[in-house]
């Protein structure tokens, strides 16, 4: 049983991470540390992804050096077939492909959600600036405050 | 004239060209092995970085103006944009490199190229534009107060 | 059509691919364009080409069937394809349509609304968004789905946060939205992730096939889909998930109140049509389940409760975001009952919501622009001051209300046909329910307007006529007159929506469309 539990850890480590993650964001009061929540958040899904593309025995999804050369005049329907012959062997065009690799897709949209990610923070980040130019303050509590004459007005000036 | 930094900006003298030289070996390794435009743009925009952390963001701001800035983050996208934009011109879907080049292969070797110069230009701006956009801000404590 | 001779074969081939990249490059062009002027220019030159591409690329796909998009010559599934149904066709030219009006609002708007520093890359976060929204409703890939929304919502961020020229609570209503925002792509996006577990692929049609094969899946499946419901729950402002909505809509500058009440929860709900309906399928007993009790019960509690709590708002801008979460809670209601005739009034809801919706910011936008009126207490007289503009808020009102011979008549009538044909007679109540609950919120506007004496200055003047420029008026009465034109099949404007939506409806259920 415990060895069941050590072959995911993955997943655990992932769920943690998911859940710390969320619980800060919707714990803490200060702009910056919901910030700080909302991208561990945002990591474990990151990891969620990584973890998905490992094929066990798989090596890391690089074509080795030989290998590169025999692709480097293929055609891309040929390279399709032989991403999905990957392991087994792309007969047809003579190449032996008996190396696994691991998935490499998951690693390239992790890369763009890590760049989304990025900008979610930094938009994040410059917004709590401007709020505390304004407000003096990044504790929601204190801007809640400042606003409560504000909402009962509810004017602009 | 006692500097207290002298060491930190002889080191980083020799450090940041050797960093831009490494961003370009990522930014052309990327055929052959890890590597690319965001990886080689976050590296590149470290140098400038460091170079501001160490000689103050003013004389990082007359190294690389932020004009720059403003005109490359257009550029690099201009180049994603604008390579698929001339696969269109030659009669291929958008982004479809084959069309690039004679043979098919060459033509995604091409493209991929473009792309990637692209996206080494738009992540080195946009990353020294975020430390350019949250450095320049007027600092609230005094550098006496650390 | 005569008119599609004159549309080059090229952009109707490539149309799908055109209407995301040319936004796209022309936002970044944009954001160091020098002034106000030449932005708004651009923008606008790309948006209605835009909308003439859409426009001619479903027109495309109703004679000729789905429409796949290589991207990259890439085919699928390996590839990312663009799609072109007549579920997305739709929902394309509303989007591109409603940011051709809200342009037209937008010049003489953002003078006062937005810092003058700030104006050209206001446009360029436009465009953004519009390219977001565009890709998340016509690309075929489930992963593509997650980057376009997060380029759209990135943008929205940044052009609700620009509203703090004038009221300083934008920020942090951005940034509330902003972390909801967030939380609900990654949400999504874990969705996806198990989805690409259980498949193997990130075609969205090619999900559907295997799911389908694998007669809904394991437990990895229903994890998925729920994921995949609370993310874009989050999105669409479904009714416990709706708290970043009033703030957002309420401090954004107007024209981005407009385009993202008409646009932005409608793309979200499309999303959630097409992972329902197209990836999963009503004949799997979990999404059935979800259907009829989440969907349906969440529906009908947030159209009950948004509706009340609207009528207590004293902002008017909150008070028609909190009508907006009430109209969502009509769609869900008719993905819910999951018939064809009730998601024909779901969809149909959908195109006639974003039309009312945005006819009724832009009058109440209008009214801050005059009188910097914010608070429904400030209406008086307002009938009197600004005539046209509140006649137009007038028939906006009277068809988000749903009086006969409007938009929203026609789709509420629908609705509660089909839910009496399912024999939901209790689901036929509660419409008609909150219909009487829309009359408070909206009548109480309309009766202040009209039979109270116009507010006295401070000098001891009365406030005399001061109609809105006429940049304003125009897409203003361009809302109401369409809600109008829909609701009495002048022009066939009625036959031509209602034929769209039984299109979608079909196709998501089917019965070939």
């Amino acid at each position: 049983m415990f060895s069941e539990f050590l072959a995911d850890y993955n997943y655990i480590v992932v769920i943690i991470l998911m859940m710390t993650g969320l619980y800060v964001v919707f714990a803490s009061r200060n702009l910056i540390k919901k910030l700080a929540g909302l991208s561990v958040f945002q990591t474990s899904v990151f990891l969620l992804y990584i973890t998905i593309s490992k094929v066990s025995g798989g090596q890391p999804p690089i074509l080795e050096k030989a290998y590169a050369k025999d692709y480097a005049g293929l055609a891309p329907e040929t390279l399709i077939a032989a991403a999905e012959g990957a392991g087994k062997a792309a007969k047809g065009h003579g190449y032996n492909l008996d190396i696994t690799y691991s998935n490499p897709l998951p690693h390239v949209l992790i890369l763009t959600a890590i760049v989304v990610g990025v900008a979610t923070l930094a938009i994040g980040l410059s917004l709590v600036v401007r709020i505390r130019e304004v407000y003096g303050t990044i504790e929601e509590d204190q801007i809640e405050k400042a606003d409560y004459i504000y909402n009962l007005e509810g004017t602009a000036d | 004239m006692h500097d207290p930094h002298v060491l930190l900006r002889v080191i980083s003298k020799f450090l940041i060209p050797i960093i831009a030289l490494f961003a370009l070996y990522v930014q052309f390794h990327g055929d052959y092995g890890p590597g690319g435009g965001f990886q080689a743009g976050v590296i590149l925009a470290a140098s400038v970085i460091l170079y501001a952390l160490i000689f103050g963001l003013d004389a990082a701001k007359k190294a690389f103006p932020p004009s720059w800035v403003r005109i490359g983050m257009t550029i690099g996208v201009l180049l994603y944009g604008g390579t698929g934009v001339v696969t269109w011109l030659l009669g291929g879907e958008y982004l479809n490199y084959s069309v690039l080049a004679h043979e098919a292969s060459h033509g995604q070797h091409y493209g991929i190229l473009a792309v990637e110069l692209g996206v080494l230009v738009t992540v080195t701006t946009v990353m020294i534009a975020i430390f350019y956009a949250f450095g320049s801000r007027q600092p609230e404590t005094d550098e006496r107060d650390w | 059509m005569a008119l599609m001779d004159y549309i080059p074969e090229w952009l109707l081939i490539h149309g799908p691919a055109v209407i995301i990249v040319l936004p796209l490059i022309m936002a970044a062009v944009t954001s160091i364009l020098p002034g106000r002027k030449p932005a708004w220019f651009v923008a606008m030159l790309v948006t209605i080409i835009c909308t003439v591409t859409a426009f001619a690329v479903a027109i495309y796909n109703l004679k000729t069937g789905v429409d796949v998009y290589p991207m990259g010559g890439w085919d699928p599934p390996h590839g990312i394809s663009l799609l072109i149904d007549a579920l997305n066709a739709p929902i394309l030219v509303l989007i591109t349509l409603m940011a051709v009006v809200s342009l037209v609002y937008a010049l003489p708007a953002t003078l006062a609304e937005v810092e003058p520093k700030k104006r050209a890359p206001y446009y360029a976060a436009f465009l953004l968004c519009v390219a977001g929204l565009l890709g998340m409703v016509v690309t075929g890939d489930a992963f593509n789905v997650f980057v376009f929304l997060e380029v759209s919502s990135i943008a929205t961020y940044v052009l609700v946060a620009m509203g703090a020229a004038r009221d300083r609570r934008a920020l942090s209503a951005a940034y509330n939205y902003l972390i909801l925002g967030s939380i609900g792509a990654t949400f999504f996006v874990i969705g996806i992730g198990f989805l690409y577990m259980e498949t193997g692929t990130l075609n969205m049609a090619d999900m559907g096939r295997i799911l389908a094969d694998l007669d809904g899946g394991s437990r990895v499946a229903k994890v998925a889909f729920g994921f995949i419901v609370v993310g874009l729950g989050l999105k669409l402002a479904m009714f416990p998930l709706h708290n970043w909505l009033p703030g957002a809509y309420a401090y954004a500058p107007t024209q981005i109140t407009m385009f993202l009440a008409s646009t932005a929860t409608k793309a979200a709900l499309y999303l959630l049509l097409r992972f329902v309906f197209f990836v999963f399928d009503p004949d799997f007993d979990y999404v059935a389940n979800v259907l009829q009790f989440l969907l349906v019960g969440l529906g009908v509690i947030g159209m009950l409760f948004a509706s009340l709590q609207a009528i207590f708002q004293t902002d008017a801008r909150r008070l028609l975001a909190f009508s907006s979460v009430a109209q969502v809670g009509y769609m869900l209601l008719g993905v819910g009952i999951a018939t064809a005739a009730s998601v024909t009034a779901g969809y149909l809801h959908l195109i006639n919501h974003a039309i009312i919706k945005g006819g009724l910011f832009l009058a109440v936008g209008a009214m801050w622009y005059r009188f910097g009126i914010t608070r429904t207490a400030d209406v008086n007289g307002l009938g009197k001051t600004m005539p046209w503009t509140t006649a137009a808020f007038t028939v906006s009102g009277l068809s988000l209300i749903g009086v006969p011979f409007t938009a929203g008549f026609v789709s509420k009538y629908q609705l509660a046909t089909a839910a009496a044909a399912n024999g939901w007679w209790w689901a036929v109540f509660v419409i008609v329910l909150t219909s009487v609950l829309a009359i408070f919120y909206i009548g109480r506007l309309l009766l202040a307007a009209y039979f109270q004496d116009a507010p006295v200055m401070e000098d001891g003047q009365v406030c005399t006529r001061n109609e809105a420029p006429l940049l304003m008026l125009i897409p203003m009465w361009a809302m109401a007159i369409a809600s109008v034109l829909i609701g009495t099949n002048i022009l066939g404007a009625s036959d031509l929506v209602v034929g769209a939506s039984e299109r979608a409806a079909n196709l998501l259920l089917g019965l070939g469309g």
